[in-house]
Parts: structure tokens; C-alpha cells; sequence
């Protein structure tokens, strides 16, 4: 078993070595791409998938890490001259640190929000977090465009250093992919679990229902706003509107398809859907069938995603792997 | 702030808190049932304003362009429950509300597909934009019309779930509704029914609200549709009065703050939000509502 999984580890490092060096720029930003909503996507498979909460916030906690990536990555120099707005706060032109700690920041503001957001979330069962946090989405984009003097406003922040390479994405991909697996296989996962399959019991058991679904939900928050942080690094730039539900929803359709409880799954289901827009693209665009253009059609990719999400759950509810680990398959049967 | 501005803004907080009712009576239909929050309600309101804008568009009289209007939303409304949620009614609860965002997301995509997601301008004849002035109070007619038609539906509402015998079927569905379906009773029948009440209700809403911001556009659903949820969640979930009396505090509220507090402006849509938290908060089943598990209309 372990011999199988330390296979798969320097296979992955290996790839990321290699695609780094030796693939074109057009490859490799794909793959950055997917790198980063894989480690989103993970984050979120934890809250929705393993513990069964279903929120529909990442977008608001990515916007969070990229901002405060983006702020402290930006030299104070380049920070005046950019907010045109109003000027920046004292606090935002002191923040400076370099890309590593920048990230982690990301992610402890995140989970400290995400802390606030389940003591009102959490005293109520199941579907208000789903709401609550798909307002919350709202919220922070609503906060971005009204704050100036800490986001410059609509006009978002620009000139964010590239830090972000292949490297930085890749391996921050298999880390989080490797302790999300720790998490489901510690004692905590296993509450998570128990917490989805039927809260009486769990609570029956002994377990602190209220503590576990705080500590996934933030735990997906932290590795979400670090998401965040890679994410305005490799773009250079961010506004508010990137950070619109169609981000959450794309992660949605990414774990639905890998599977919800599966981090292996969510993986492969990170390269279809990203691959899979990128191959759509064609659809937005002006097609001839058979001497007849259709024109453009912005959007169009969206309305199959949202049919193939629909057509996911009437009818193949596990997705591709099920709650199942590619490591599973390898395992001897009971 | 005199008496005049004053009762400038009770009025334009009425009429919005109207609308906010209107959507948010079909939250509180569906959730009392199922035990879902229906995502794809805020774009059924948006299916039924565009059916609105078409058929009068193409030179049918308004009040038929309305009819026809609550017809396309109850349509889309019977048909969501049909496709999206019907066969998944014994699956967990996870996967209902995944499949109704994924209704939501592909009715928002389809319209802007469709129609382009530049926002249209929504005409209404003269009768109901009409504005009279009243001691210097300027009062649109539609100010006048909205909160009395809400109120009227609130009734008719009211009277078909106390009175009727769909509505003591409606009223037992969401206590037990394998129970039901032994007493006889066509659930699905009565959970299709509940959907059309809801649907044409929004579509009203979403007509009222295209008349008052005078434009349409593929995603005019999302931020009403979740402040009208907030209304529903502040009323007590479950209850239509409650719903009813949750879109006035909050129509009234995003009025009163912004006229009294213009700095606040910009936060306008985020206080349905900050309502729903401290709700949660304090008093998770809302004002009129009963134990969120077991609540009646």
C-alpha cells in the first residue's frame, strides 16, 4: 500500500517538474489553471463532500485570499500611483511580505471568517449554510466594491507580481491533495463522515457535531484563500467581478463529477471540467453547421455545464469515483 | 426630514417590500413541503418578467401579456419540480439542492443565451405608470397597485390553505407526506399545485419589479430571489404571513437606510444578508414561524 502511494507522490512531483520545463507557455498555464481549482475544488469537496455541508461560499473566500495575497505581494510604491479611487489605508501600504507567507496569510483570514460565518450557520440544520454562504459571496463582492481605500474599488488591483509558477501551484496541489487524505483517514474524517450520514447518531456517539463541521468548514476556507492567493498571482489581476457564483459553480460541477467525499476524484474531475472549457470554448464562438452561422453565443458552455450537473444528479448521483480513493482500487477486498 | 420625504419613503418601502413578499411566499410554500430551498425560484420570477416583456413586446394587451406571464412561470415552475426534483425526492438532501442550483444556473445561462444578457427596457401602459401627486408626496400608480395586489393574493393565499380542501392536503403534506399518500391523497398532485401557486406569485412579483425598475435582464433573479429568501427566513420559513411580513420589514428597512443614511448606499443588497444572520442568530424560526422541523403554514 504505502509502496503504491509513494509511487504516485514522485509521480506527480516528477510530472510537475517536467511539465514546468518542458511544455509550451499555452500547456502550462492550462495546467496552472487546473492546479489551482484543483486545490480549490478539494478544499470544498472537504466541506460539501466529506462532511456533508453544503455551502456555496468559495467564491467569496477566493476573493478574500486573492485580495490579501494581491495587497501584500504589491510594493507601496506601485499602490499609490494605482489607487485612483481614494487613497490607500496606512494598513494596506504596510502590508509587504514575500509570496510564502503572503499565502498562508490568505488562508487565516479566510478561516477566521469562515469561524464567524458558522456560529450563526451552524446552529440550524443543512440547507441555511447554503444560503447564508451564497450570500455571503454577494457580500464580499458587494464590500470589495464599496471599500476603496483596501480594494481600490471596481477597478481591482493590477500589477501583481507573477510568483506563481507551476512549482508553486503544483506542489501546493499535492499538498493539499495529501492532507485532505489525512484528514478523511484521522479520527476527525471519520466524524465528518458521520456527521453526513446521519447527525442524531453522530451526536449520539459522542461527537461535538457543532466543532467538526466549524473545523472542516474552515479548513476548506484556509486552502481556498490560499487558493485565492496563487490565483491572483498567476492572473496579475483581480476585480470584483471575477468572483461571481459561476466560480463556485464550476467547482460544483467538478466535485459532483469526481464524486462528492472523493479527493481523487475531484482531481480528475478538476482536469475534465478545466479541460474540458477550455475544449467547449469553440461553442461560445461563431460556428458554421453545415453553412449556417449560428453567431456567438456567450454562455453558451454554461448552459451544457448546468445540463450536465442536472443529468449528473437525476442519474449518476456517485459521479466518476463514488466516495472512493484511486488508492482504493489497489486494495485488497474485504 | 420632513413629513412630506417622509412619507415618500413609507410608500417606495411598501411597494418594494410588496415585491419582496410576492417572491418570497413561494420560498416559504416549497420549504414548508419539501424541505428545500428552491434556488430556481428567484429565476422563475425572472422567466415570468420576460414572458411579460414578450407578449406585450409582440402587441398583446398588458393585462393579457400578465396572464400569460404567471402561465410561462407556473409552466417552468411544474416542470422544475418535475425534471429536477421529483426523481430525487427519497435522495438526500445534498443532491436536491445541487440539481436546483443547477435548474437556476442553466434557466440564467439559457436567457442570456437566448436573449443576451443586455438589460431590456420594460414598458408598461400609461395606467399603471401614471403619477399622481398627493400634497406633494409623488406617488407612481404602480405604488398604489403593487402593496393592495400583494395583499389581496395574501388572502386569496390564506383562504386557499385554511379553507379549502387543497389546502388542508398542502397543510398535512408538510407534516408527513408518506402518511398522506396513505390516506389517499395524490401528493405529487398537491406538490405540483404548490409549485404553480409559488411560481405564478413570483411571476407577479418579477412583473411588479420590471414596472418598477423599468429593465429586465437574464440575472435580475439571483439578488431578489435571495433577499426575498432572507424575508421568508425573517418571517418565520413556513408560514405566508410570516413571508408576507418579512418582505415589508426588509423592503422597508433597505428604503429607511438608505434614505435616512446615504453613505450606506452601496451596502443596500447586503442587508438582507445581515438580517438572515442575525435571525439565525437570535431567533432561527423567525417571527411567525414554529419549530423549523414541524412548521405549519
Amino acid at each position: 500500500m504505502k509502496a503504491i502511494k509513494i509511487a504516485f507522490l514522485v509521480v506527480a512531483v516528477v510530472f510537475v517538474w517536467f511539465a514546468q520545463n518542458h511544455f509550451d507557455p499555452y500547456a502550462v498555464s492550462i495546467l496552472n489553471n487546473i492546479a489551482i481549482f484543483a486545490i480549490l475544488a478539494l478544499s470544498y469537496n472537504l466541506i460539501n463532500g466529506v462532511a456533508g455541508q453544503f455551502s456555496l461560499e468559495p467564491n467569496g473566500f477566493v476573493a478574500i485570499g486573492a485580495y490579501v495575497t494581491a495587497l501584500f505581494l504589491i510594493p507601496a510604491a506601485t499602490k499609490i500611483d494605482m489607487f485612483a479611487l481614494d487613497a490607500p489605508s496606512a494598513g494596506v501600504l504596510a502590508m509587504h511580505t514575500s509570496f510564502l507567507p503572503a499565502l498562508i496569510m490568505s488562508g487565516v483570514v479566510a478561516s477566521i471568517l469562515a469561524f464567524i460565518l458558522s456560529i450563526p450557520v451552524f446552529r440550524v440544520r443543512g440547507d441555511y449554510l447554503a444560503i447564508v454562504t451564497l450570500g455571503f459571496g454577494f457580500i464580499i463582492r458587494i464590500f470589495a466594491m464599496n471599500q476603496p481605500t483596501y480594494t481600490n474599488g471596481a477597478l481591482g488591483l493590477n500589477d501583481i507580481p507573477e510568483k506563481a509558477n507551476l512549482y508553486w501551484t503544483g506542489f501546493i496541489t499535492i499538498v493539499t491533495f495529501v492532507i485532505m487524505l489525512n484528514i478523511i483517514y484521522s479520527k476527525y474524517g471519520r466524524a465528518m463522515k458521520a456527521v453526513r450520514d446521519d447527525e442524531d447518531a453522530a451526536i449520539a456517539m459522542g461527537i461535538n457535531t457543532f466543532w467538526i463541521k466549524t473545523y472542516a468548514f474552515m479548513t476548506s476556507a484556509f486552502f481556498e484563500g490560499v487558493g485565492g492567493g496563487l490565483m491572483a498571482s498567476m492572473l496579475t489581476t483581480i476585480a470584483p467581478d471575477q468572483f461571481t457564483f459561476l466560480l463556485t459553480f464550476q467547482l460544483l460541477i467538478i466535485i459532483v463529477l469526481g464524486g462528492l467525499g472523493s479527493m481523487s476524484g475531484t482531481i480528475l474531475g478538476a482536469v475534465l471540467v478545466m479541460g474540458g472549457t477550455e475544449w467547449l470554448r469553440f461553442l461560445d464562438q461563431n460556428m458554421d453547421i453545415f453553412g449556417y452561422n449560428t453567431g456567438a453565443h456567450p454562455g453558451l458552455r454554461m448552459v451544457v455545464f448546468s445540463i450536465l450537473l442536472i443529468v449528473l444528479m437525476l442519474f449518476a448521483r456517485r459521479g466518476l469515483f463514488g466516495n472512493k480513493e484511486l488508492v482504493d482500487v489497489f486494495r485488497r477486498s474485504k | 426630514m420632513d413629513i412630506t420625504t417622509f412619507m415618500q419613503q413609507m410608500i417606495n418601502g411598501i411597494s418594494l417590500g410588496s415585491m419582496y413578499a410576492l417572491i418570497a411566499i413561494g420560498y416559504t410554500l416549497v420549504y414548508g413541503v419539501l424541505r428545500l430551498i428552491n434556488f430556481a425560484h428567484g429565476d422563475i420570477m425572472m422567466v415570468g418578467a420576460f414572458a411579460a416583456y414578450f407578449a406585450h413586446a409582440s402587441g398583446i394587451p398588458f393585462g393579457l401579456a400578465v396572464i400569460l406571464a404567471i402561465i410561462a412561470a407556473m409552466v417552468t415552475g411544474i416542470l422544475t419540480d418535475k425534471i429536477a426534483y421529483k426523481p430525487l425526492r427519497n435522495a438526500p438532501k445534498i443532491s436536491l439542492l445541487i440539481t436546483a442550483i443547477g435548474i437556476s444556473f442553466f434557466l440564467e445561462n439559457l436567457f442570456n443565451v437566448l436573449f443576451g444578457g443586455v438589460p431590456k427596457a420594460f414598458s408598461a401602459p400609461n395606467y399603471l405608470t401614471k403619477i399622481i401627486h398627493f400634497h406633494g408626496i409623488v406617488i407612481p400608480m404602480t405604488v398604489i397597485i403593487i402593496p393592495v395586489v400583494t395583499l389581496i393574493l395574501l388572502f386569496i393565499m390564506l383562504w386557499i390553505l385554511n379553507k379549502t380542501k387543497y389546502g388542508m392536503a398542502i397543510r398535512s403534506l408538510a407534516f408527513d407526506i408518506p402518511t398522506v399518500k396513505l390516506m389517499g391523497i395524490n401528493a405529487d398532485f398537491i406538490i405540483m399545485l404548490v409549485f404553480a401557486m409559488g411560481s405564478g406569485l413570483a411571476a407577479i412579483g418579477g412583473i411588479f419589479y420590471a414596472i418598477s425598475y423599468p429593465s429586465i435582464d437574464p440575472l435580475m433573479g439571483v439578488i431578489v430571489g435571495l433577499k426575498a429568501f432572507a424575508a421568508a427566513v425573517l418571517g418565520g420559513i413556513g408560514s405566508v404571513t410570516g413571508a408576507v411580513l418579512g418582505g415589508f420589514i426588509l423592503g422597508f428597512t433597505e428604503i429607511v437606510v438608505v434614505a435616512f443614511m446615504p453613505e450606506l448606499g452601496g451596502y443596500k443588497d447586503a442587508f438582507a444578508f445581515v438580517f438572515l444572520i442575525l435571525v439565525l442568530l437570535f431567533k432561527p424560526t423567525g417571527i411567525m414561524g414554529q419549530d423549523l422541523e414541524r412548521s405549519r403554514f
